[in-house]
């Protein structure tokens, strides 16, 4: 939506003075708009050489590439199925346990928190965002992977070892931690944005909801968070997308194990693990490009998430209180 | 118990998990921040920012030349992506039609949603191919893709920020349009602009994944563009999944570095932003 | 407000381009094997040949062929010979030479805290172990070569190459002469169908993941056991029967009456010869164009062949045999 196109009026009939002006608009216009479609351009340009490039797995697995688990460079064998499976994963786990914490705290910030503790609390959670996924993966591989091993996987194992998710081998690594770090990495966005979702609904709908003599707890769950749901779903998909995406963090606690394993405490792989650690010195040419059609999967999968996320918000800031995005 | 009781008591612990929710996520910041600045702090030596690193397996060393060539990097990714954005966000706050600007956003968002492994990626098929090499060009390359959305979407926010009345008075006074963007609506909204900048570069500059196959990595200080260079986040991922106790130092210390740096530029930014905005609204 | 970290960078970058004109850059990449010796050959050549610098990427033996093929690198590095495949790439313009540099052992580590005898491995048993078929470190196959031992309970956690590796050639080459069952499974690959284990690249990433877990066994080379120390290792049985423990004698043994290359040394007949021996090789180009980069090389390849033989016994590497030695000198001119 642009500025107020108050202009001088005409349609490029006036001549001299106006006319110079009219000169420095149009090359302004022309400008920005070259530069803006520069995006266009880069975006239509990475999805056609990531098209062009796999055409070698393409043409040899067609569309039982995504189906296939069998990954084995040495005899020309590709398939996609243990990464998406592991990217979906690990980032199901780790959806599982930051929506519970993030929509909580989000709760606690925006309906209990007195306005100053919210306001450094989402600073500080904010400032979580920023933390680079190296980092995050260095601390993962010094601290998080030893408490799995010590502490947490034997645990789970001694109290839920008759699921077959928590059973097997347990060697501080794997989904589970892959599932935990990407927790942490997505609590940021999940707690900001279902907060500010929160902070959107209208104080009539609390105080009609208190004035018919709820508790504080069942008018925020009953009617508060519903009104505001949309929203949290937004957040959620955002936390999702950036979930699948994750590469180094991951990377460096997933495992590297190309089979298929039910346990969470076994290793896997994800789509963009194998990119990372495969792509500099993939053998030959269908090796590289079934890495490429690997990359080419999991961005579509992460347009129609973010897609998706961004309808979500949208509609809630447009039935919110009218103000533009 | 009667049933106004029992919802009481549900009020009351619910109430208190979300807290407890609260005080778990936060607390996750502080240990993430306090480990790393512990061992990163009992880590880090004046070598290690001056020195070169050391042939494998021997102690000591530094990772100077990462932290120039990161700089390296991330300046040509500034030196792409910041006027690009810049110019797209002017584009889309001030001159885009509906559908156009529609286009421009949702290529925007897509381009800001590709995951860096994948721009790792498309860097390479159209840098490192050509050139027949990995080189500093590449990975900046790929950092300034990653930058120009983010620039764009932030230019664009805080331009139409700018009060209609700021606008409305230098053209009633006959200013042509590009003399209003530039000379009244740019400066009002120049510190979120440059809030935005600064954010962006700073998260360009942790990022590991788009590097990793297009800068590769160099034992020496960098020699030209065309070179593969070393850069921090890539040091830090190498070094921690080696089996060398000092490269785990080394780790600690370069995450520390990468972890300041990354944080002290988010907080000016934000300080910066939050002063400015008080301005405008007075 | 201009932002002042630009104009720092400038400058860096002004006063970076202005070494580019001194210093003659030349890149390498490939095998993470010998990458101690590499690394200290570069850097020892770079102080004493000022503005030669030979950067070194190790990116494992598959990568340095792949760089060498696509011309990304001027020369690479591998523990094994190309295959007939990589040999007949349309994209292969220049046929490499190879020059060996250093021989080296494999040596299978492991990380059991409570284990403080060094533990006996066969051939039979290392493949029963990668194959999946030995899981726990009690198994009677185990036990019966380790008598007194006390093993525990745990499962085994395998640790083996995610990537390209010349190392995982020449293990999986020595496994195959030992065990029909794994000649006829994974094979002999750079990078096989693992039937079981977690994958990390470079010699580094599987040392370090041995180190950091408990119960885990993997094969690296010997120095990346050397240079840490609390890592295990054990001996392994040779084809003369002995249960021989890898160092730069044992490894010597088993190049004894190498003469040309590129050759396979494991389970070499000798009484002394360590069995996961392995020469490594320099990839060079038979033709550089560029007269200056050729002259660096060159001058770098007769150093290594003479002065930096004596760089690698301490380093945990094995120096060529004589005749090699001799052959690849013969062999230097025909670098173009």
């Amino acid at each position: 939506m642009s500025a107020p196109a108050i202009t001088s009026g005409g349609t490029g009939r006036t001549k001299g003075l106006l006319l110079s002006l009219r000169g420095g608009d149009a090359i302004a216009h022309l400008v920005a708009l070259l530069f803006a479609s520069s995006v266009l351009f880069v975006t239509l340009f990475l999805v056609w050489e990531l098209w062009i490039h796999c055409a070698p797995s393409r043409a040899k697995f067609g569309l039982s590439f995504l189906f296939t688990r069998d990954w084995d460079p040495a005899n020309g064998q590709f398939g996609a199925l243990p990464f998406v499976y592991g990217t979906v994963l690990t980032s199901v786990v780790a959806l599982i346990i930051s929506v519970p914490l993030g929509v909580g705290a989000a709760i606690f910030l925006a309906e209990l928190a007195p306005h100053r503790l919210s306001e450094w609390c989402t600073f500080l959670i904010e400032l979580l965002a920023a933390v680079p996924s190296v980092i995050y993966g260095l601390i993962a591989v010094f601290t998080l992977i030893p408490l799995m091993r010590q502490y947490v996987e034997p645990f789970l194992k001694h109290t839920l070892g008759f699921i077959p998710f928590f059973s097997g081998p347990a060697f501080g690594d794997g989904y589970l931690t892959a599932g935990v770090i990407l927790a942490i990495m997505t609590f940021p966005f999940i707690i900001s944005i279902s907060r500010e979702a929160l902070l959107e609904v209208p104080r009539d709908q609390r105080e009609a909801a208190l004035a018919l003599g709820s508790t504080h707890w069942e008018s925020t769950i009953q009617v508060v968070v519903p009104y505001a749901r949309l929203g949290i779903f937004g957040s959620v998909f955002l936390g999702l997308a950036r979930a699948l995406g994750e590469t180094m963090a991951v990377t460096m606690v997933i495992g590297n194990d190309t089979n298929i394993h039910t346990s969470l405490f076994a290793r896997g792989y994800t789509i963009a693990s194998v990119i990372a650690n495969e792509f500099a010195e993939a053998s030959d040419d269908l090796h590289l490009s079934s890495l490429i059609e690997l990359g080419l999967v999991l961005f579509l999968i992460t347009i129609v998430i973010n897609a998706l996320a961004r309808l979500l918000i949208v509609v809630t800031a447009g039935r919110g209180t009218g103000s533009a995005t | 118990m009667n049933r106004l009781a029992y919802r009481k008591l549900v009020n009351k612990i619910m109430l208190t998990l979300t807290g407890v929710c609260t005080v778990l996520t936060v607390s996750v910041l502080f240990i993430v921040l306090g480990y790393l600045v512990f061992n990163g702090a009992t880590s880090i030596d004046w070598a290690f920012l001056t020195q070169l690193p050391k042939p494998t397996g021997e102690t000591g060393g530094g990772m100077a030349n990462a932290i120039v060539g990161s700089a390296i990097m991330v300046g040509i990714a500034a030196l792409i992506g910041l006027p690009v954005g810049f110019l797209g966000g002017i584009y889309l706050a001030e001159f885009s039609g509906k559908t156009y600007g529609f286009l421009v956003r949702y290529m925007a968002d897509l381009l800001n949603g590709v995951p860096s492994i994948v721009i790792g990626i498309f860097a390479w098929t159209v840098i490192v191919v050509p050139m027949h090499t990995f080189s500093a060009l590449a990975g900046g390359f790929a950092l300034s893709l990653m930058l120009i959305p983010i620039t764009m979407r932030s230019t664009e926010q805080f331009l139409l920020n700018v009060p209609r009345s700021l606008r409305e008075g230098a053209l009633a006074l006959g200013a042509p349009k590009w003399k209003v963007i530039g000379t009244v609506a740019v400066p009002a909204a120049m510190r979120g602009i440059l809030t935005g900048m600064i954010l962006g570069v700073a998260r360009v500059a942790g990022e590991s994944a788009p590097l990793l196959f297009t800068a590769l990595n160099n034992e020496f200080w960098p020699t030209g563009l065309r070179q593969p260079t070393a850069a921090l986040p890539v040091m830090i991922y190498k070094h921690a999944m080696a089996p060398f106790d000092d490269y785990h130092r080394q780790a600690w210390a370069a995450g520390l570095v990468l972890l300041g740096m990354v944080l002290i530029t988010n907080v000016t930014a934000r300080f910066i932003a939050s002063r400015g905005i008080a301005v405008q609204k007075g | 407000m201009k932002n002042p970290s630009k104009l720092a960078l400038a400058a860096m970058a002004a006063l970076s381009c202005a070494g580019v004109a001194t210093a003659q850059s030349i890149n390498a990449a490939g095998a993470t094997f010998p990458e101690f010796i590499y690394k200290k050959w570069f850097s020892d050549y770079r102080n004493a040949h000022a503005g030669i610098e030979i950067n070194y990427q190790a990116i494992g033996s598959g990568g340095g062929i792949k760089q060498l093929t696509q011309a990304t690198v001027d020369f690479g590095a591998s523990d094994r010979p190309l295959s007939d495949a990589e040999m007949a790439d349309p994209a292969l313009k220049i046929k490499p030479i190879y020059f060996p540099t250093v021989l080296g052992g494999i040596v299978p580590a492991y990380n059991l805290p409570g284990v403080s005898t060094q533990l006996k491995f066969t051939g039979e048993v290392l493949a029963g172990i990668f194959l999946g078929k030995i899981n726990k470190w009690n198994d009677p196959k185990i036990a019966e070569l380790n008598k007194g031992v006390k093993l525990p309970a745990d499962d085994i956690a395998v640790v083996h190459r995610s990537d390209g590796s010349g190392t995982t050639f020449v293990f999986t080459e020595y496994l195959a002469k030992i065990s029909p069952e794994w000649k006829a499974g994974p094979g002999v690959n750079q990078s096989p169908k693992w039937p079981t284990g977690m994958g990390q690249s470079q010699n580094e990433g599987v040392a370090g993941a041995i180190k950091q877990t408990p119960g885990s066994i993997g094969y690296v080379e010997l120095t990346f056991i050397l240079t840490n120390k609390g890592m295990q290792y054990g001996s392994v049985k040779n084809a003369a029967g002995g249960f021989i423990t890898a160092s730069v004698e044992t490894v010597t043994a088993a190049a004894a009456g190498l003469t040309t290359f590129p050759a396979s040394i494991t389970n070499a007949p000798g009484k002394n010869a360590y069995p996961i021996s392995t020469m490594t090789y320099l990839l060079i180009p038979s033709t550089i164009p560029d007269a200056k980069k050729r002259e660096a090389i060159k001058g770098f390849l007769a150093w290594a062949l003479k002065d930096g033989q004596k760089l690698a016994p301490p380093l945990g590497y094995a120096p060529l045999p004589k005749e090699v030695i001799a052959a690849e000198e013969k062999q230097l001119p025909q670098v173009k």
